[in-house]
């Protein structure tokens, strides 16, 4: 069940699937991404922003810009590959009958893997280009931002997978959400630094994927090259490959006994 | 020709419980086999098996000349299946659920798109190209749902119980478009527990249940060497204390449900006689079918 992925091509015929199910909708899901994380970054980044000094070395808004382009491409990858992902096997049985095809379980995944991962880009994109209007973006080194949101899609929607492989209903969602997902945008430095946390709480954050990706995205924000690349993108990585290793053999034992 | 599905030896055992008890089979290339068994008998297990869903505990499957579930994928390149429940993409219309099927089998767009309009045409869906999934009926369902399973030409059609939940008009227009893709050559291997489906589509089938192949032949020879040429149904309050007293001394077999006697005889001469003087019960003479086989094979206990 668990033994290495065997992924063709036919994976992108599911992406594109998806890919022309969101294009019928294009708008109205981009504004509605768009929405939640910039009532956040308003209210939280002028109401609270004005009683602070700098924070890190600039406005508090821009570094709450930086934030919110993580959380939410965090956000958008898990709700895909949550949500979207179990109606698509659990209600619909879109992947039953795409399996009657010659297209396999593991295509299946992946290629549901890659448009989460795709659609989290889309939205941290449009987040991107409207921070970018505003002035919060030193250079165009934030444009390499965009494939550090790739990545950082491919580790949620991964951990998302596993999480839909395993979930008996919608409500099972829940508990990732309370449990794993809120607590991750607390320590992770996207609203405020982690060096504000107690140590040991600070050393938990450390090992979470969402802190690897605040620390390669907000230097990058502010037009200076992070540090230790390397370490944060292998971090995501091993993430992502790891985390889609176990979902699809958890789902290969879901759906193939 | 070779078969388009042979299966030999086959077995499925889940947490210790055989449901795939070794059976076999093979399809005729052109020929319509049906795979009959009251719920739970097996059939499922056995099409998921034979498209490499479900790897088998044992035995051997070649599907359209490949092995299975070995080279599974290239196996279902060539052939077409109609689930047991509707699985179209509700956030397609008809045309473009039948083009992203085709894209999963490696078709391009323009080798799919001339085919949609003959597709529908075929399954009785003309100019509904645009219509949304979710205002069609459940019978425009499965019609579209056969579309679908055609789109890759397939050799061979696999359908799980192609008219369970349809309407009597829906069902004849189903069995209809079936025997004309028999006609054109195609071969089907359909699961269905309603007989009369059975028996007017099938050159062969094979009667399942508790995960064995209890039976297996044409439909008439099946209902010939299985079971009594004719039946005496009779009903009423007094039926079965009727035939406690007197049925066994006229039929070869008599089978009590609820207020029905099944007399099955190969004369039915006497056993009317008698009824004429029994005016309190009311009686149905006819030929045996393969229902009657079917029930004499798999009991009358309900399956759930």
């Amino acid at each position: 069940m668990f033994s290495s992925p065997r992924i063709s091509l036919r994976a992108f015929a599911v992406w594109r699937r998806n890919f022309l199910v969101w294009r019928k909708l294009a708008i109205p899901s981009l504004l509605g991404n768009l929405a939640d994380p910039m009532i956040y970054l308003f209210g939280l980044g002028y109401g609270l922003g004005g009683l602070l000094p700098q924070v890190a070395g600039v406005s508090y808004i821009a570094f709450l810009a930086a934030g919110t382009v993580c959380s939410s491409t965090m956000n958008a990858a898990s709700f895909e590959a949550l949500y979207s992902a179990f109606s698509r096997m659990h209600v619909q049985k879109t992947w039953e009958a795409i399996m009657n095809a010659p297209v396999a379980l593991d295509d299946v995944l992946a290629g549901e893997w890659l448009w989460a991962a795709s659609k989290a880009t889309l939205s941290g994109a449009a987040i991107l280009v409207v921070i970018a209007a505003l002035g919060f973006v030193a250079s165009p080194l934030a444009l390499w931002a965009l494939p550090v949101i790739f990545l950082a899609g491919l580790s949620f929607a991964a951990l998302g997978l596993i999480v839909t492989a395993l979930a008996p209903s919608y409500d099972f969602f829940m508990y990732y959400f309370t449990l794993f997902i809120t607590p991750m945008i607390l320590l992770c430095g996207v609203f405020f630094p982690a060096d504000q946390l107690p140590p040991l709480v600070q050393s938990v954050g450390a090992w979470l994927p969402l802190t690897h990706a605040v620390a390669l995205v907000r230097p990058l924000l502010s037009g200076v090259v992070p540090q230790d690349i390397a370490l944060h993108l292998a971090a995501l990585l091993a993430v992502a490959v790891a985390a889609f290793w176990c979902a699809l053999g958890l789902t290969r034992r879901r759906l193939l006994k | 020709m070779n078969s388009p599905l042979q299966v030999r030896g086959l077995r499925k055992s889940y947490d210790g419980r055989e449901v795939i008890a070794g059976i076999d089979f093979s399809l005729v290339r052109g020929e319509c086999f049906g795979l009959l068994g009251p719920n739970g008998a097996g059939k499922t297990t056995t099409l998921r098996c034979c498209l490499g869903l479900t790897a088998p505990d044992a035995g051997d499957i070649v599907l359209a000349g490949e092995p299975v579930p070995l080279r599974a994928r290239e196996a279902r390149a060539k052939i077409g299946v109609v689930p047991q429940f509707d699985n179209l993409d509700p956030d397609f219309t008809a045309a473009e659920n039948l083009l992203v099927y085709g894209r999963y089998f490696g078709l391009r767009d323009a080798e799919i798109r001339p085919k949609i309009a003959g597709l529908l045409e075929f399954a009785g869906l003309g100019g509904k190209e645009d219509a949304n999934i979710r205002t069609l009926s459940g019978g425009m369902k499965r019609r579209l749902t056969l579309a679908r399973a055609l789109v890759n030409d397939p050799e061979l059609l696999i359908l799980d119980e192609p008219t369970t939940g349809l309407d009597p008009q829906a069902r004849h227009l189903i069995w209809e478009r079936l025997k004309r893709l028999l006609a054109q050559g195609k071969t089907i291997l359909l699961t269905t527990h309603f007989m009369d489906e059975a028996e007017r589509l099938c050159q062969h089938l094979a009667i399942m249940d508790a995960g064995r192949i209890i039976v297996q032949g044409a439909p008439r020879e099946l209902i010939r060497a299985q079971i009594e040429l004719q039946v005496v149904e009779v009903y009423g309050e007094d039926a079965p204390g009727w035939a406690a007293r007197e049925a066994g001394k006229f039929s070869q077999r008599v089978e009590v449900s609820g207020e029905t006697a099944f007399c099955y005889v190969d004369e039915a001469a006497p056993v009317l006689a008698q009824l004429a003087g029994e005016p309190q019960l009311r009686t149905l003479h006819r030929p045996a079918n393969l229902e009657d086989v079917f029930l004499k094979l798999t009991g009358r206990e309900l399956r759930d």
